[in-house]
């Protein structure tokens, strides 16, 4: 059955909210969702732009006053 | 009250919050009040960050282990007995000789571990410096080269972020001064868009690796290794050929995490400030254990063990709580082989790195020294 998983990146500066998407996403199955919550303002461009191209799906990108909620579905 | 204080891992992390306690708890040590012990796997204890310095034969060997019994303070039990289970429901840990340790009071310090079978062909066929067996090879293969292609893969989740960034710097200094210059190219890659997670020291990096003429592939997550053809592949659809293939593993956490149902992945959820797993209140997670989104790093460990000194005392002595850790990293940069950099950050503030000097790096190569001072507690 599928999950989502909350990374809450907020006020974390290394090694980024990018960086714990793409290991939250490495230790979960296909069909899980990672909702990555980030005050970097670039994690609202950088990750939809990588999930395109490694090809997952971008389910939700909301900006939530002091920080972005950027959810992404694992498809491979 | 009573406090069993147990420890799981003899790292730094491990180390510094028993050696820490032993200080703080000297009375309640001398009554039987209070006892403390640690769990290790090993009876080494290994200077991992001295690591960097054996690929280019800059490394005291003899230098980077200790006996950790001959570390911690005569005080604290030391047994190496690595944890098997880890039941938090009963306050008992099972360790694998068979023996049960009951606690009041738990400190999980088992760290990260290197995972390069997440990667098909990328234990075969690449070198890495995180273990020092590992270390040596890297340092025949870089002795042994004499031009060519190659390529530092960098994976996630992995240990001290700063170390791919100072390999790549040093080993560039390294083979220009064999000779070797115009004879080699080297390929940075990286899982983002950018060359490190933090984007202050991304910035300072780029044009550092534009003046040495160092090639940089983001947005790289590998995918697989081809040792016969030296191609490496990303889940992004490029493809890199090699000579040599330096790699930093993805990492886990310990085995005994999952296996107790304690986290994902070896990690375990925790409460950022308190450092406290979560749902519980007796069990403290330092250093690369935790799940908090922040650098794996020895720094991360000294400063959260730190905060759990100070937190695990008062809870003791006063059944009372004293302060939060505030995300507090510090790491030194190797820039090359004669200069450095540092950069620190909590979770209010962000890294600047300044421009790399002489002084820094004798300051880091001082700190190698006199880290066993940090172990004992003493700074």
């Amino acid at each position: 059955m599928s999950k989502r998983i909350v990374v809450d990146a907020r006020g974390c500066f290394c090694p980024g909210p990018m960086m714990e998407l793409i290991s939250a996403l490495k230790r979960h199955t296909v069909g899980d969702e990672v909702e990555v919550l980030s005050q970097d303002k670039g994690s609202a461009t950088d990750i939809p732009l990588w999930t395109k191209k490694v090809g997952h799906e971008l389910v939700s990108n909301e900006h939530r006053g002091d920080h972005w909620s950027i959810v992404v579905r694992k498809m491979k | 009250m009573r406090a069993r204080i147990l420890i799981l891992g003899s790292g730094m992390g491990g180390t510094i919050v028993a050696n820490g306690l032993a200080r703080k708890l000297s009375d309640e040590l001398r009554t039987g009040d209070a006892t403390i012990t640690v769990l290790g796997t090993t009876p080494k204890h290994l200077y991992q960050p001295g690591l960097l310095y054996v690929p280019f034969g800059r490394a005291r060997e003899p230098e980077l282990s200790r006996d950790e019994r001959s570390i911690l303070d005569r005080r604290i039990n030391f047994m190496v007995d690595p944890a098997k289970r880890i039941d938090t429901e009963n306050n008992v840990v099972h360790g694998e000789s068979g023996k049960s340790y009951k606690y009041d009071f738990l400190v999980v310090a088992t760290g990260s571990h290197l995972a390069p079978e997440m990667v098909p062909g990328l234990a075969e066929s690449s070198y890495q410096f995180y273990e020092l067996e590992a270390a040596r090879k890297l340092r025949d293969a870089i002795d042994g080269f004499d031009g060519g292609k190659i390529v530092i893969n960098v994976n996630v989740p992995h240990k001290c972020p700063v170390a791919p960034l100072e390999i790549t710097l040093m080993l560039d200094e390294h083979l220009k001064q064999r000779g070797l210059t115009d004879k080699f190219e080297i390929t940075y890659t990286y899982p983002i868009g950018r060359l490190h997670g933090l984007e202050p020291v991304s910035h300072w990096a780029v044009p550092e690796f534009e003046r040495r003429g160092i090639q940089t592939q983001v947005f790289f997550n590998t995918k697989e290794v081809d040792g016969a053809a030296k191609k490496i592949h990303s889940e992004e659809g490029d493809t890199l050929d090699y000579d040599l293939l330096i790699t930093i593993p993805p990492h886990r956490g310990a085995q005994v995490i999952e296996d107790s149902g304690l986290g994902t992945a070896g990690w375990i959820p925790t409460n950022p400030k308190t450092l406290l797993m979560e749902g519980s209140r007796n069990v403290f997670v330092i250093g690369d254990t935790t799940n908090i989104p922040i650098s794996k790093a020895g720094s991360t460990a000294h400063f959260q063990a730190d905060t759990v000194v100070e937190n695990l005392t008062l809870m003791v002595q006063e059944g009372r709580w004293l302060r939060e850790y505030d995300g507090k990293v510090f790491c030194f940069i190797e820039t090359g082989t004669s200069t450095g950099t540092y950069i620190w950050f909590n979770y209010n503030t962000p890294p600047k790195p300044t421009p790399p000097t002489q002084m820094v790096h004798w300051a880091k190569l001082a700190y190698n020294r006199m880290y066993w001072l940090s172990a004992s507690g003493l700074l």
